[in-house]
């Protein structure tokens, strides 16, 4: 863990130096940034893939050829308002806690009479992909300014928030990490990007709420699959498997401790 | 037509198996006539500013304060950098907007026609930190105005 | 097939502020593809804008405009209910043009 440590903080140095090592010119490169971040928000070319998602979402497909639009998100068949604000949540037909993808899969399967294993087993920016990266989108959009109001009513759902904590916690692999390492104190930065603290409601709120994003640096919409799978991939872990259990209970701590934040989603990062 | 044909061939070197129209495309913007009758080719083929300011008819023109390029000091990444520009300038007839170390220089042209206010907003490509260079054409003639927004994502990966 | 647009449009003491994305590569012709061939370029060339049919804005672009373009400008007149479309090509010579009602 030291190591680890040491290496992080010695990379997030080397980073930074080019940008002026005193601290007067960090915070005027702050200034700058927050700027441009700000510049960015008019326009958010998420807007795009929250379109395409709405389509996808009526657009009749699958052997039974249907849309979704009587797919049940936690509030009712065909209710998209709100409803991204209150998942992950536990879905009594299924017998599982779902978030949005996870949920989209089975109305997918149920609804439409589609095989999801290739949504599932498809790479992140493929067609299958995209497809749930801009549903998802289009439903997030559906609860931006609603509070996230998450539920652990049910025994599993705390049995997920409980398994979402420990993964967090979790360390290992070659570089020994864990999410911890860069989300689990506060204060910390890699290069200009704020580490949210996710134990903190603050912090869990800057990571919940808003994803999906649009990331500039990719062009790219991701998804909070997407994220967790790429979190996953920097601290060297094995690749998860899409919406399964892990991620989902990844995201139902995070969002429970977010509980009360506004949904912003989507968002846009750098 | 020389420079052209010269990067033709570069470009035909370095690409291998390429086909003439992939290796055309690549160098030149290959650009259908009907689709475009006022595309400016000579201006947006440019390589130094200087270079596609002539091609849009300027010559040295002089700095001015009523032409302002509203963007933040610094972009956190380049592929995304916001820009505003507005000119105050009586008359103003044409709106060009410059990255002056990109491999194409010209990002844009806008013409300010009757029905149009002289204020366009847009985001535009850095290969690396630059000026942003912005040249009107107004009744007055030719007025630039200048900004060196610095880019911050470089070689510590993404 | 080219994918749809966003537009926004608002007037406001007489002046109507136009935004729109745009869903389109903006491939440089810069790049290099995974085997180091080069990604041919490909990009909006010209955006053209009418209000009630009447062509007001027009502006050529170069590949240096970002990926999934965001582009606002401002039209003199316009009232709340008129129509504002937007139309784009490329240089592969596609092209896509939607519509927005101007909101009050």
């Amino acid at each position: 863990m030291g190591n680890a440590f040491r290496n992080a903080a010695f990379a997030a140095v080397v980073c930074f130096a080019p940008f002026g090592a005193v601290a007067q010119e960090r915070d005027r490169t702050a200034e700058g940034i927050e700027a441009y971040r700000e510049a960015l928000k008019d326009g958010n070319p998420a807007e795009l893939f929250e379109a395409m998602g709405e389509e996808l979402w009526k657009k009749k497909a699958g052997p039974k050829n249907a849309s979704l639009e009587q797919c049940d998100l936690g509030l009712g068949p065909g209710v998209v308002a709100g409803a991204f604000a209150q998942m992950p949540r536990y879905f009594p037909d299924t017998g599982k806690v779902q978030d949005v993808e996870s949920r989209l899969l089975t109305c997918m399967s149920a609804l439409q009479g589609i095989d999801t294993r290739e949504h599932v087993e498809a790479r992140f920016n493929t067609p299958k992909k995209n497809e749930l990266v801009a549903l998802a989108t289009f439903i997030s959009g559906e609860s931006k300014g609603k509070p996230v109001k998450v539920s652990l009513a049910h025994a599993m759902e705390r049995k997920m928030f409980e398994l979402g904590k420990r993964m967090f916690y979790f360390q290992a692999g070659p570089h020994d990490f864990s999410c911890a390492t860069c989300h689990g104190q506060e204060g910390k930065r890699i290069r200009l990007q704020d580490l949210p603290y996710i134990p903190s409601k603050e912090g869990a709120a800057a990571g919940w709420t808003s994803w999906p994003a649009y990331r500039v640096s990719s062009g790219q919409m991701w998804s909070m699959q997407w994220r967790i799978n790429d979190c996953m991939r920097q601290q060297r872990f094995p690749e998860p498997v899409y919406a399964s259990d892990m991620t989902v209970a990844l995201s139902l701590y995070m969002a429970a401790t977010s509980n009360g934040a506004i949904v912003a989603t989507p968002g846009i990062k750098r | 037509m020389d420079i052209h044909q010269t990067r033709r061939r570069r470009v035909l070197q370095t690409g291998g198996g390429f086909g003439l129209m992939a290796a055309l495309s690549a160098a030149g913007f290959v650009v259908p006539k009907a689709a475009l009758a006022e595309w400016n080719k000579a201006a947006f083929e440019g390589k130094t500013v200087a270079d596609a300011m002539k091609a849009l008819g300027a010559t040295s023109p002089a700095a001015s304060g009523e032409v302002q390029i509203i963007a933040s000091d610094i972009a956190e990444n380049g592929a995304v950098v916001p820009i505003q520009v507005v000119s105050r300038l009586a008359g103003t007839q044409q709106i060009a907007v410059f990255v002056e170390k990109n491999p194409n220089v010209l990002a844009a042209v806008f013409d300010v026609g009757p029905d149009l206010a002289p204020d366009f907003t847009t985001r535009v490509k850095m290969a690396e930190s630059s000026n942003i260079v912005v040249l009107v054409k107004s009744a007055g003639g030719f007025a630039t105005a200048t900004k060196e927004i610095k880019v911050t994502l470089g070689g510590c990966g993404g | 097939m080219a994918n749809p647009m966003r537009i926004r449009a608002a007037v406001k003491d007489g002046i109507t502020e136009v935004r729109v994305l745009m869903n389109h590569e903006m491939e440089t012709g810069q790049r290099r593809d995974a085997a180091g061939a080069l990604v041919p370029a490909w990009f909006i060339t010209e955006v053209t804008a009418t209000l009630n049919g009447r062509k007001v804005m027009q502006t050529q672009w170069g590949p240096s405009i970002a990926k999934n373009p965001y582009f606002a400008f401002k039209v003199k007149g316009g009232a709340a209910g008129e129509k504002v479309s937007v139309t784009w090509v490329d240089n592969k010579g596609d092209t896509r043009t939607d519509e927005a009602t101007i909101a009050g």
